[in-house]
């Protein structure tokens, strides 16, 4: 009976076919919702404009391989640099004269920085899409058993795996992550400590933001082109993601990635891709209904 | 006695003054002196005086953080729409149809998500928004994302107007009865008002639906007036745009919401020509508004002949 098995076998194929094209959306959204997440941890704070921070990492390594010249992967150290810069002084400037202020006051302060840099983009740069230039990044598709696997895929999953490793590392092993632990389970503790809560705040967003901006770089050569509004969806549904995944988590918010890129491809895939982006929003009303602390959240009681 | 007389005193010179102003608008359009440019951005003001006061009920006044206010918005439009536009039912059936529909709306949604706080409220309705016009987007009836044309224009005038007031005095009646002083309980202290034995999760979800049906009433207002609708038109950019005003007017603040309603239609007509700039204005409003007054313009004070009597000095 070769007919049914070859059915099969190409039935395989695709599944495993879309399981890769999953990963890489969802290596995308894992570095984007990490970020969300380190920020939520430590300052309870959802930071919209997260997105738009990985906008503009997308926009610096675009010009940084159009202007400079330089390699895909200098791009992306250059991104993470100017956004790390970028997230130490937004949180210094909006949201540090309101932390002691309401978390509705912090979340509209987030919502006017994100409308801020996108139409600060749009201000400077033009609103037009611009073509991420394909001469740094040539594409090439290799043939794995009958899998289709492009270099770009290899280059996201690889890279985002190294960030994830190196970000456990930071987190696990140096006093810096110890600090930063320490002032998301209790702040007045930590500065009891004699750790700098000042510090340690600025560094968790320098680290998100680095994060964010390599994934803008990522996206730029997943997707090809940058626009100043290109931060939006893909920072709501990373945002999902680190709910998904249980927010203040950062084992979650990798889980959440993954299983919404995957999730998407395979709706997109197999379904209507009309549908994709609801699928996203779906998932976020499904989770905070069943289980708003997410997928590996511990439930925590309510404080009087 | 004395009091009461004045009070009725006074409510008959306000109902004078809102007579006065909806006869010199009427009056200006029907002798043509004010232009079209002028009507359309009077008839965007008083759309927007409505979702700002409607989600500045739920917003400011019940203090639950609700973003997808054009989520009922679209559904509003697209209720009125169908009702006027593909079934032949006159202008007040669409209206009261954009109501019931946004109302429901605003239940189903509310009922499972107003058990969520702050945030992850905030996160929800923003996502319930979006699904409302993603999934309009996919309904082919009403033309998936290229949306309705060819609406016919029945917004007028007095429509306008009275859709205005209606929401306005609901608004204000609610806030002021006993409800409204359960609802205002829940914002300054939820877990304080469900120990004095008010049922929280009702009276937010009664204070969504009001707001809901509201919104879809701006709905279908803007849809007889623009002529089309695309579920684009409703994304949560539109929820921020109303937001804004409410934040700016300050959190529970009806009269506030109605200024900075007014202030945003004037700002945003001025800026026309120049879209990335009004938003660059929006963002740095909604900061420094944030960091320097986070109780907006007016805080959770009215302006009311009580404000006026005290600046001349008269009666309190």
């Amino acid at each position: 009976m070769p007919l049914p098995l070859l059915k099969e076998v190409a039935i395989m194929l695709e599944f495993s076919q879309q399981l890769i094209n999953g990963l890489s959306l969802g290596a995308i959204y894992a570095l984007i919702a990490l970020g969300y997440t380190m920020v939520y941890g430590i300052i309870l704070l959802i930071n919209f404009a997260h997105g738009d921070i990985m906008m503009v990492g997308a926009f610096v390594g675009f010009y940084s391989i159009t202007l400079l010249g330089s390699n895909i992967v200098a791009a992306m150290i250059f991104a993470m640099i100017a956004c790390a810069i970028l997230g130490v002084v937004i949180e210094k400037i909006a949201y540090r004269p309101l932390r002691n202020s309401t978390r509705i006051a912090a979340l509209i302060t987030a919502i006017g920085m994100s409308l801020f840099l996108e139409y600060a983009t749009i201000f400077l740069l033009g609103p037009q899409q611009k073509v991420f230039p394909q001469s740094a990044f040539p594409l090439q598709q290799y043939e794995i058993m009958g899998l289709l696997i492009t270099n770009k895929d290899i280059f996201i999953i690889v890279s985002a795996v190294v960030l994830m490793i190196i970000l456990q590392f930071i987190i696990k092993q140096t006093k810096t992550g110890k600090a930063m632990r320490a002032v998301s389970v209790d702040r007045e503790a930590a500065v009891l400590m004699g750790i700098s809560v000042d510090k340690t705040i600025s560094i968790t967003f320098a680290i998100g933001s680095a994060l964010a901006a390599a994934a803008g770089v990522m996206i730029g050569v997943y997707y090809n082109t940058v626009n100043p509004l290109m931060g939006i969806i893909p920072g709501l549904k990373a945002f999902v993601a680190a709910v998904l995944g249980g927010i203040g988590l950062i084992p979650g918010a990798m889980v959440g990635g993954f299983v919404l890129g995957i999730l998407e491809t395979f709706v997109s895939g197999y379904g209507s891709s009309l549908y994709r982006d609801a699928v996203a929003f779906g998932v976020l009303i499904l989770i905070l209904l069943i289980k708003p602390t997410g997928l590996l959240g511990k439930n925590t009681g309510e404080k009087v | 006695m004395q009091e009461k007389k004045r009070n009725w005193l006074s409510f008959g010179g306000e109902v004078l003054i809102l007579a006065a102003i909806f006869t010199i608008v009427q009056y200006a359009i029907t002798a043509g002196l004010l232009n079209q440019y002028y009507q359309i951005n009077l008839a965007s003001m008083v759309i927007n005086i409505i979702l700002a006061v409607s989600l500045n009920l739920i917003n400011g006044f019940t203090g639950q953080l609700s973003l997808g206010h054009a989520g009922f918005m679209a559904v509003g439009a697209y209720a009125s729409v169908i009702m006027t536009n593909m079934l032949g039912y006159p202008f007040i059936a669409g209206l009261l149809m954009a109501c019931l529909a946004a109302a429901l709306a605003g239940f189903i949604i509310g009922v499972p998500t107003l058990r969520l706080k702050g945030d992850y409220l905030a996160i929800a309705t923003l996502a319930f928004g979006e699904v409302i016009r993603v999934v309009l987007q996919n309904i082919d009836a009403v033309n998936g994302p290229a949306g309705i044309v060819g609406i016919s224009r029945l917004t007028t005038w007095p429509w306008l107007f009275g859709a205005m007031l209606l929401t306005i005095l609901v608004v204000v009646n609610l806030v002021n009865s006993s409800y409204g002083r359960a609802i205002i309980s829940v914002r300054e202290d939820e877990i304080a008002s469900e120990l004095m034995g008010i049922n929280t999760t009702s009276y937010k979800v009664l204070a969504f639906v009001f707001g809901a049906m509201f919104a879809g009433l701006a709905g279908a207002l803007y849809a007889h007036y623009f002529y089309i609708i695309k579920p684009e038109t409703f994304n949560f950019l539109k929820s921020f745009d109303i937001l804004v005003m409410v934040v700016l007017g300050g959190l529970g603040s009806t009269t506030g919401a109605v200024i900075a309603a007014m202030f945003i239609t004037v700002l945003t007509a001025v800026l026309q020509s120049f879209p990335a700039i009004r938003m660059i204005l929006y963002a740095l409003t909604l900061i420094i508004v944030m960091i320097y007054r986070p109780q907006g313009l007016m805080g959770n004070r009215e302006l009311s002949r009580q404000t006026f009597g005290r600046i001349w000095g008269g009666r309190k």
